[in-house]
């Protein structure tokens, strides 16, 4: 192992920076929990949305996968921690033990489907994962009889929080004279598990697994030519991406304790892929950044509408609920329009000037 | 042997609609690569269209017939419209972009109509006024209604024409050299932009017609009704071969078949163990299976390997 500053001049560089997001990153609960939890809650989204988004930009950013429906990992991941964890069948398995086996079991699904369709083109591809999306919805909505397996369209609740020994999620607690809430709990939770797909997005990046990834989006002809083999690495980005999407799933169901077919439709498979795209794909910062304006935009209209309505008009004259969703659709065709790579796209040209100067 | 005579017929009746949709998809997808996500909202709104002329027109003492034509009428020149619209506000702006950022604003821009259509005719289910008797036919142990007769009838004539269009004329010669080949399309002296407009306007006035047809089908209308009726009607364009629009046609009728058939026949086949809300889910395990073993569609050519 070298030293990180021989071999990452980035951190060396970029000291300063790491050292203010890590300030942000510790001030925010706070901050947010002077407006009411609500905002804690809003903000736990937005980091559950950076892992997803994160989670997705393998599959689609990196090995240019279209994906439609990775979603359905996110429901696997959910409804295996609900189903393990409360007293729908009276198991109560601790969340360390969940978590991975929520992983796998949506890595398994990723390589279920995976493994028949990867040899589809772009499109055809796309179709499929919606496909088996709404299949896996459906089956949630479904399958309370004759066997209640998901509970239907009601969903499972008294979902366990996550609790290490006698360290409950659910509760506020007292550390070192700081009174700590459960959603800043899991926000703590949550900023540790994006670190960590953050990292292993930046290794992937620029590993040998990576590389072959960016050929095969470039040109999986060429890439097949150069002796990558495309299916394997292909199915390793969806299992991959598919795991990331359990993990998420297994901590929504831990912080909300409540799922529902309702909260994985197709929908939310889209708002996944806009983040990405609108971000910027297969660039990190692009994406984090696209995750965090997708789930506070909607956030902000919602509070930002009732009052100007009220202020302008003297009184609501549009329901606010469709004005929030037209104004996050035009947004998302500006953005489109004005910056057709993403927000924030990653600068090829930039990452080949650095590569030179190595 | 009577339910599945019943199943076939109302197959048929809806994947004549699922075929006029699906060729909308196929259109455009055949000529510039792009899903067009905003076509599904583009059927609800000559729903909604067609709803609005009709209730208004109703008290009026026209003969109920001519009603509906103006209904229909208005409806797919709105909705051309609305198609031209879209394709020059947002799509061609964008002819030049990341191939997924085209399919973003199409997402953006199905977001932004459904909200449209939610403020206007509002959250709930709008009754589809009924204009033509419904008048019931029996044929060996079947039933259907002239309302299925002159949705398929109006369907195969409406295909028909698209055919001739496409096939025999110079408008149609030129969207087959545009769909082959853009840049030599362009130097052959095909107006490129006329061109990927015409897909749009036609697509969207086959959906305006399709939308139409699901109104007085099922006599009911909802905002959100073009999601999953265009989310049909796409895969239905896939299961045919995307780009392909013979594969549309036989796609939409074939989809229709099987979930008429599907959800006719689950409780026997598994002992009613699933039942007929699992409906909808034949749609996509078929379009899975059939592209396990036909990547490409049932219709659609081969073509490169490229991701």
């Amino acid at each position: 192992m070298n030293g990180p500053s021989t071999k990452h001049p980035y951190w060396r560089q970029h000291w300063l920076g790491l050292m203010l997001v890590v300030g942000v990153l510790l001030a925010v609960p706070f901050v947010a929990a002077l407006g009411g939890q609500a905002w804690v809650r809003i903000a736990n989204f937005a980091i559950l949305y950076v892992f997803l988004a994160l989670g997705l930009n393998i599959v689609v950013g990196y090995a240019g996968l279209l994906d439609l429906g990775y979603v359905a990992f996110y429901a696997v991941g959910a409804y295996c921690y609900a189903l393990l964890a409360s007293p729908h069948f009276g198991i109560h398995l601790p969340f360390w033990v969940i978590l991975p086996c929520g992983a796998a079991l949506a890595c398994l699904f990723g390589v279920l489907l995976g493994a028949p369709t990867l040899k589809l083109r772009g499109d055809y591809l796309a179709i499929v994962t919606l496909g088996f999306g709404e299949i896996i919805r459906i089956f949630m909505n479904n399958l309370n009889a004759p066997i209640n397996i998901t509970n239907g369209a009601q969903g499972i609740t008294l979902i366990d929080p996550v609790r290490i020994g006698d360290f409950s999620f659910a509760r506020t607690s007292t550390v070192f004279g700081i009174a700590i809430s459960g959603p800043q709990k899991y926000y703590f939770l949550l900023v540790a598990l994006a670190a960590l797909v953050i990292v292993v997005n930046i290794r992937l990046q620029n590993s040998r697994i990576g590389r072959a990834w960016q050929a095969i989006r470039e040109d999986e002809v060429a890439a097949k030519a150069c002796g990558i083999n495309t299916r394997n690495i292909k199915l390793l980005a969806f299992a991959m991406g598919a795991s990331f999407g359990g993990i998420a799933g297994g901590v929504f169901a831990a912080m909300q304790g409540f799922v529902s077919p309702e909260s994985f439709s197709l929908m939310e498979s889209i708002t996944i892929l806009a983040m990405v795209v609108l971000g910027g794909m297969g660039h990190i910062p692009g994406v984090i950044l696209g995750a965090i304006l997708l789930t506070g935009l909607p956030e902000a209209l919602r509070y930002g509408i009732e009052p100007l309505q009220k202020a302008v008009f003297g009184r609501m004259i549009i329901d606010p609920e469709s004005l929030r969703m037209l104004v996050f659709g035009l947004a998302l065709v500006l953005v489109m329009r004005f910056r057709p790579a993403g927000l924030w796209p990653s600068s090829l040209r930039r990452r080949e000037l650095a590569e030179a100067t190595d | 042997m009577d339910t599945l005579l019943q199943q076939l017929i109302n197959g048929l009746t809806l994947g004549a609609v699922y075929a006029l949709v699906a060729l909308g998809y196929t259109m455009v997808y055949g000529i510039i690569g792009l899903i067009n996500f905003a076509h599904g909202e583009v059927v609800m709104i000559g729903t909604m269209v067609a709803f609005t002329v009709i209730v208004s027109l109703a008290g009026s003492g026209m003969p109920p017939l001519l009603i509906l034509g103006i209904g229909l009428l208005v409806a797919v020149v709105a909705c051309m419209v609305l198609g031209w619209g879209l394709e020059r506000v947002a799509y061609r702006p964008l002819r030049h972009a990341p191939r997924l950022t085209p399919l973003i604003t199409a997402i953006g821009m199905s977001i932004v109509l459904q909200n449209i259509a939610m403020i206007i005719w509002g959250r709930n289910y709008i009754t589809f006024p009924p204009m033509i008797d419904k008048q019931i036919y029996e044929f060996a142990g079947a039933s259907f209604t002239n309302v299925q007769v002159a949705i398929v009838v109006l369907a195969a004539l409406v295909m028909i024409g698209l055919t001739y269009l496409v096939q025999r004329t110079r408008m149609g010669m030129a969207m087959r050299a545009t769909a082959q080949n853009q840049h030599v399309a362009l130097l052959m002296g095909v107006d490129i932009d006329r061109v990927i407009a015409m897909a749009f306007i036609i697509g969207s006035a086959l959906g305006a017609l399709a939308g139409c047809m699901v109104g007085s089908y099922y006599e009911i209308a909802h905002y959100q009704m073009g999601f999953m009726l265009g989310l049909k009607a796409f895969t239905a364009a896939v299961l045919g071969g995307i780009g392909n629009m013979a594969g549309a046609m036989a796609g939409g009728l074939l989809l229709g078949i099987i979930e008429a058939l599907g959800a006719g026949y689950i409780g026997d086949l598994t002992g009613n163990f699933l039942g007929s809300h699992y409906q909808d889910i034949f749609a996509f395990m078929v379009l899975i299976v059939v592209l396990m073993f036909r990547p490409s569609g049932l219709f659609g050519e081969r073509t490169g390997d490229r991701a």
